[in-house]
């Protein structure tokens, strides 16, 4: 790893300022996927701005129809809070297979949605249940948030501070996890919300997390497995890797879809 | 440069190392306490697992920096002096290791399981133990035998 100046955060307007007057400043928050980029040198930040002590970036909280969730929270809190698992136990489920228990102890929902690995799950979950993240300066829908492959709309030095989930009338989450990774292959997040049917997939698609639009069509006139039998998802929007082609991916978004529906 | 003070195995230390240090290099260079190991330096393997203020985590993955000021246990502080501690008298007693690079992360990752699982009134089924066991690479074992240690463990923690 690159030598780097590391500074504690005691507040989100103290990281925000720290990290604009640092050359190249990077935000550290469980680190579970910044220290391993970096000690491969695929990140070489001049400063790290250290998050994860920031109290108003803590915890869960559920007003009404809304689960609140501080974006430095790690997801095994996510996993194991009762509220969530009350209040939408998708996501506490879809919290508690992310990783392995020691990363799920330090990583945090801020930390991988600002990431938006591919692959994570996070990003199926919030836009599944078309979350508001809350950042420093502004408000976003998940829609507008998520921008493809490591993309995101943040702008230089803004800081998710929470996600804002409404609570569905139903949901579920399967996936399919990489045997050595625990990233999804192929990650589905199906929802019956308020905004109508919602299908979020992870892990498959070649520019990151996507709405498959054709699948909420079908499970909003039947919401039963049987809908998506005929439902099929295009393999040249697909990722293909070592892992899995692109008709393999294609074939196992049905197939998580069918589980998510059935389990919901 | 930063000044780094933490309490490990009941013990105030504090050094001063470059921001760039990893617990676990924190851990097994400034500390000397070797037991924690280095395993792939990837997070995948778990060799490296310590306790941060009661949790498991992976020491090559966490700066020494952002757990500064907090409580730390290794394997070394889990025996009573020549006493072992439960989980690591189970790991003896079921040959739970070959080679034993593996066994210290083995060791934290099983005792943070079972207080976990204790303290939530949930049973530690085997499934559960093979399950919260993702993080940990054996490549020896076949993991029976950890699982057997395991479980061991647990019902003796259990009843004591």
């Amino acid at each position: 790893m690159f030598d780097t100046t590391y500074h504690r955060a005691a507040s989100v307007a103290d990281a925000a300022e720290t990290a604009a007057k640092a050359d190249d400043a990077a935000y550290l928050s469980g680190g579970q996927t910044l220290l391993p980029t970096m000690k491969q040198r695929l990140a070489s930040p001049s400063d790290l701005v250290d998050l994860s002590q920031i109290a108003e970036m803590q915890g869960i909280s559920v007003a009404g129809d809304t689960v609140t969730i501080g974006a430095g929270t790690p997801h095994a809190d996510v996993a194991g809070s009762t509220d969530v698992q009350n209040a939408i136990p998708a996501l506490a489920a879809l919290a508690g297979n992310i990783g392995d228990p020691a990363v799920r102890a330090r990583g945090t929902l801020g930390g991988s949605i600002a990431n938006n690995d591919p692959a994570a799950d996070y990003p199926a979950a919030c836009l599944g249940l078309n979350a508001t993240i809350v950042t420093n300066t502004r408000e976003l829908a998940a829609a507008d948030f998520f921008e493809g492959l490591f993309e995101t709309a943040l702008e230089e030095g803004e800081i998710v501070t929470a996600v804002r989930f409404p609570v569905p009338s139903r949901a579920a989450y399967a996936k399919f996890p990489n045997p050595a990774s625990r990233y999804a292959m192929a990650g589905v997040m199906v929802a019956q919300t308020g905004d109508g049917v919602r299908v979020a997939v992870t892990g498959a698609g070649n520019d990151g997390v996507f709405r498959h639009e054709a699948m909420e069509a079908a499970l909003g006139t039947n919401w039963s497995a049987d809908a998506l039998a005929d439902v099929s998802t295009d393999a040249d929007d697909m990722l293909s890797d070592m892992h899995g082609s692109a008709e393999y991916r294609a074939h196992l978004v049905g197939v998580m879809a069918k589980r998510a529906v059935e389990s919901a | 440069m930063t000044k780094i003070s933490m309490t490990v195995n009941d013990k105030a230390v504090s050094r001063d190392v470059p921001d760039n240090t990893l617990l676990v290099e924190f851990i097994r260079e400034n500390l000397r306490l070797t037991g924690t190991h280095v395993g792939c330096d990837t997070s995948q393997c778990g060799a490296c697992v310590v306790h941060v203020d009661g949790k498991a985590i992976k020491s090559c993955t966490t700066l020494a920096a952002s757990v500064d000021g907090a409580t730390v246990t290794t394997v070394e502080g889990l025996a009573n002096g020549k006493e072992l501690h439960p989980v690591q008298q189970a790991f003896k007693d079921n040959h739970g290791l070959q080679c034993g690079f593996c066994t210290p992360g083995m060791i934290m990752s099983a005792t943070d399981m079972i207080a976990r699982y204790q303290a939530s009134g949930e049973e530690l089924t085997e499934a559960a133990i093979r399950h919260e066991l993702e993080g940990n690479i054996c490549r020896c074992t076949g993991y029976h035998n950890i699982v057997k240690s395991i479980q061991d463990a647990a019902a003796k923690m259990a009843n004591a």
